[in-house]
């Protein structure tokens, strides 16, 4: 058996019709960005799901660790300030 | 031909051009199902899938459109499952197995790029038939095989241009392919009156920008243009090899055997 190394993987991304931004959809293997993006195509887009795709190196992606998610989120459970519902809007703006 | 063919002949010939193309997309279309579980992952399992379908649903309409030129008339079933090799007028490119021992996938993306940059350019020139369904199959039909092009493309340049190892195997597979190439240019199916009515592209018109691109494809995989004589190949005619006997009795034989049954 010749030595099968594994092609890299990557994540795909899609904006439907509608869509304003692009939306993670899965991932899948490729050798190379231009195959990544047409697999894409053929995986992620038979049924008319997008407009437009990006393909991104999965290891490029820096993700936050599940270990720090009490650090990293849990300090803005409480900060009920931060949500711009204290300020009164005065009679007559119409477009805040 | 300087007789007016009557409606009838009218209608016989532009049956049989049809009929012809229809074939070539069945045939490649049972073919290239093979790969399904068995490509090299499961990204181009789904690849070919999808371009298996894409040749599948343009048989549908030729064979549809062959069917309803037919005295008596006939469905595009009829015509896929109830007729024997001899009554198929596909190219051999499309008919033989991926190779003489396991699937070979670099002859399957030598015989894609071949048969895609064909049909890319029949396509193209049968989107202005002055026969309004033809032109309609062919403009739907000329995006898809684009796409097929693209993807043969994208690998014999990768194989190509890769290793040593894939270099010589992408090598190998094109050398098997292009002695079936010289068959595309058979016009011996198109009857000249299709030409002269616009209805038809002729084969041999298509020679000079075939070969042209596919040139420049296998330069720029630094693969060898092959110096082969072309094969005896009369597939336009109805004379195939073996191998559509066996793939016409794996695609036919449940219709066959259950005829009339539906789900």
């Amino acid at each position: 058996m010749t030595d099968r190394r594994e092609w890299p993987l990557w994540e795909v991304f899609v904006r439907s019709r509608r869509g304003l931004n692009h939306v993670h959809a899965g991932s899948l293997h490729a050798p190379d960005a231009e195959m990544a993006l047409r697999n894409a195509r053929d995986v992620y887009t038979r049924r008319q799901e997008g407009v437009s795709l990006w393909v991104v190196p999965a290891a490029s992606i820096t993700a936050s660790s599940p270990d720090e998610k009490d650090s990293f989120f849990e300090p803005a459970g409480d900060k009920i300030y931060r949500h711009p519902t204290f300020y009164d809007v005065p009679d007559g703006v119409e477009h805040l | 031909m300087s007789r007016q063919p009557t409606n009838d002949s009218a209608h016989d010939s532009a049956h049989r051009y049809a009929l012809a193309l229809g074939d070539d997309a069945l045939v490649m279309a049972q073919r290239m199902g093979e790969w399904i579980a068995s490509a090299p992952q499961i990204e181009e399992d789904i690849a070919l899938g999808n371009l298996a379908l894409d040749q599948l649903g343009q048989a549908r309409t030729l064979l549809s459109y062959a069917g309803s030129l037919s005295e008596p008339l006939r469905t595009e079933d009829d015509l896929a499952y109830l007729r024997d090799a001899a009554d198929f007028r596909n190219v051999l490119l499309v008919e033989r197995p991926w190779g003489p021992g396991r699937p070979d996938f670099g002859v399957a993306m030598a015989r894609l790029l071949v048969l895609s940059t064909y049909q890319w350019l029949l396509y193209d020139g049968l989107r202005s038939s002055t026969d309004a369904t033809l032109a309609a199959i062919a403009a739907k039909a000329v995006k898809e095989v684009d796409y097929h092009r693209d993807h043969a493309r994208l690998w014999v340049l990768r194989l190509g241009d890769g290793t040593e190892e894939s270099h010589l195997r992408m090598q190998a597979a094109v050398d098997a392919e292009w002695p079936y190439v010289e068959e595309l240019f058979d016009n011996s199916f198109v009857h000249p009156a299709l030409l002269d009515e616009g209805v038809a592209v002729d084969p041999t018109s298509l020679r000079a920008a075939l070969l042209d691109r596919l040139d420049s494809v296998l330069a720029e995989a630094t693969l060898e243009l092959p110096d082969v004589t072309p094969a005896e190949a009369g597939g336009r005619r109805g004379e195939h090899t073996d191998h559509l006997t066996e793939l016409l009795a794996d695609m036919q034989g449940l219709a066959r055997t259950h005829q009339g049954a539906t789900w």
